[in-house]
């Protein structure tokens, strides 16, 4: 088996004075999707902002594409390959769309890191955005901010695909959108997998992250009490129960 | 009555171009990165001394702009660089540090050129006095300096709206976080906006010595003036140092010339009114 992009090692994290991830520990191979599922509280955003270097860990390691990324600021870790789709889309406001999906592209970013390990993987560029997500080519001279709450998800996942990262970081992209949505944040997954890119999820969203994870971990309290396959979690009756609040016998 | 009053009009659009330099600089690095730095009043005193010293030797006020600008950018990058950073997040501390860094530069600039009112030498091609459509004579030097602060605050403002660069720094005023986590170094970016204030604030110093004069205190009745425009205009916000600058340009011009008595209240008066209404300023965003 080949190394694993992404390796989170036994981390623990603080969030000022409260503890809150408890020694937590994943792989992530290339070109899979991990999704993290728990409850409010739990831990998921710590989880995500702990390997993208926004929250560091106090403790454990974060181990990306074979390197430990311990005391490394966010941005230097960004540009080692990693995107990030951050709660609440976080699009910046006063921009338009063409400049949110421009900015990863500035020269400050040192976009020259041509990833594609593989040739698979697909060069994003503006034009193939636009053609991924049509709802923004309409906006696109429209300040992020006037935005609705589902082109500004698609306008986040855009965002970070211009990055062209080996590893998208998604924290909540069903939260708060229509059924509808979700399914198009569900297939977009499904299609960036496609083109080679890896996703480390975290969601509430039970379905969607059954649907489109090759391996679930469920956070309670954090800690991991489930690390398996989707189809092993829906086994996991006393899992489904006590922990994701959804009824076993289906 | 209705000369003296277009008179006054232009007095208060070339003093607004003056303030603009100063202000642009202040409020963009606020925006980006919550700095307040209270050395700026001495940053353009220091500048203009600077260039004084650069024309008087050079007999270039070209040279004396760019020297004034420069030694300031240095100077301005050493400080943020070893004190301001070491604030953090504090802003009464940035302000007690920025407050004493400009007693220094002040007692310094006192030392070295002294305490008398010094001109800086303007270019012969600028001095005496021009004649306005509508037989208006008008100050050559203060008129150029309408159309210069028209220059930098196009220039500023293109670079702002209209380029990558400028996205960057409107977007790490929106998210400073969220912009690290896309990959770019947003203290590299500080330092590229303070370096383009410094230069700002010393270049407005030559500019505004050759009309203004310098002297030791300038730097403190310049900083009062800017800050009001900056306050005016709503911190953070390029177009709000323009209009900022504008109105408090006008108002200092009308307000000698009507109230002589009261001018420091005309700058005042409409200000706090305006924070009573709109707190954020004219162009101001919550923070």
């Amino acid at each position: 088996m080949s190394e694993p992009l992404l390796s989170v090692r036994e981390i623990h994290t603080y969030y000022g004075d409260s503890y809150v991830l408890q020694g937590v520990s994943l792989d992530l191979l290339e070109g899979r999707i991990v999704a993290i599922l728990g409850r409010n509280g739990m831990g998921k955003t710590t989880l995500i902002r702990s390997v993208a270097g926004l929250t560091p860990p106090r403790r454990g390691a974060v181990v990306f594409k074979g390197r430990p990324l311990h005391g490394q600021p966010p941005y230097a870790i960004a540009q080692r390959g990693m995107a990030i789709v951050p709660q609440g889309r976080r699009i910046f406001r006063s921009l338009s769309v063409r400049e949110n999906l421009l900015l990863p592209t500035s020269r400050l970013a040192h976009p020259a890191h041509v990833a594609g390990a593989n040739g698979r993987r697909k060069r994003w560029d503006l034009d193939e955005v636009l053609k991924e997500f049509p709802q923004l080519a309409e906006r696109i001279d429209h300040p992020g901010g006037t935005l609705s709450g589902g082109e500004q998800q698609m306008l986040a996942v855009g965002r970070a695909l211009m990055a062209n990262p080996d590893l998208i970081l998604m924290d909540e992209p069903s939260e708060g959108l229509a059924p509808l949505l979700v399914r198009q944040i569900e297939r977009i997954m499904k299609s960036v997998r496609e083109h080679g890119h890896s996703i480390l999820l975290v969601e509430q969203n039970f379905e969607l992250a059954m649907s489109v994870a090759d391996d679930i971990h469920v956070l309670a309290s954090g800690r991991f009490v489930f690390q398996g396959t989707p189809a092993a979690l829906s086994r996991e009756v006393e899992v489904l129960d006590h922990h994701l609040g959804v009824s076993g016998n289906r | 009555m209705t000369s003296s009053a277009v008179l006054q009009a232009i007095n208060g659009t070339s003093l607004a171009a003056l303030l603009f330099l100063l202000a642009s600089g202040f409020t963009l690095t606020f925006g980006l990165m919550r700095v307040v730095n209270m050395a700026h009043g001495a940053y353009y005193l220091l500048g203009g001394y600077i260039g004084l010293t650069i024309a008087e030797r050079t007999g270039s006020f070209a040279l004396a702009i760019l020297g004034g600008g420069a030694g300031i950018v240095a100077l301005g990058y050493l400080i943020d660089r070893f004190l301001i950073r070491q604030t953090g997040e504090n802003h009464l501390a940035q302000v007690l540090l920025t407050v004493g860094i400009a007693f220094v530069i002040g007692d310094v600039a006192l030392a070295i050129w002294g305490g008398d009112s010094l001109k800086v030498p303007a270019p012969a091609f600028l001095r005496g006095a021009m004649e306005l459509p509508g037989g208006l004579v008008y100050p050559t030097y203060r008129f150029v300096l309408i159309l210069f602060g028209v220059l930098v605050g196009g220039v500023l403002w293109v670079l702002y709206r209209k380029t990558q660069l400028g996205a960057v720094v409107r977007a790490g005023v929106d998210d400073r976080e969220q912009v690290s986590a896309t990959g770019i170094n947003v203290d590299r970016l500080f330092v590229l906006v303070s370096a383009l204030a410094s230069f700002l604030a010393g270049m407005a110093g030559v500019v505004g010595g050759a009309f203004l004069t310098l002297y030791p205190g300038a730097e403190w009745e310049i900083l009062v003036v800017a800050l009001v425009v900056v306050i005016v205009g709503g911190l953070g916000s390029l177009e709000g140092a323009m209009l900022g600058a504008l109105i408090v340009g006008l108002l200092d011009a009308y307000g000698r010339w009507l109230l002589p008595e009261f001018s420091y209240f005309v700058l005042f008066g409409p200000m706090a009114v305006l924070l009573l209404v709109r707190p954020r300023g004219i162009f101001g965003k919550d923070v």
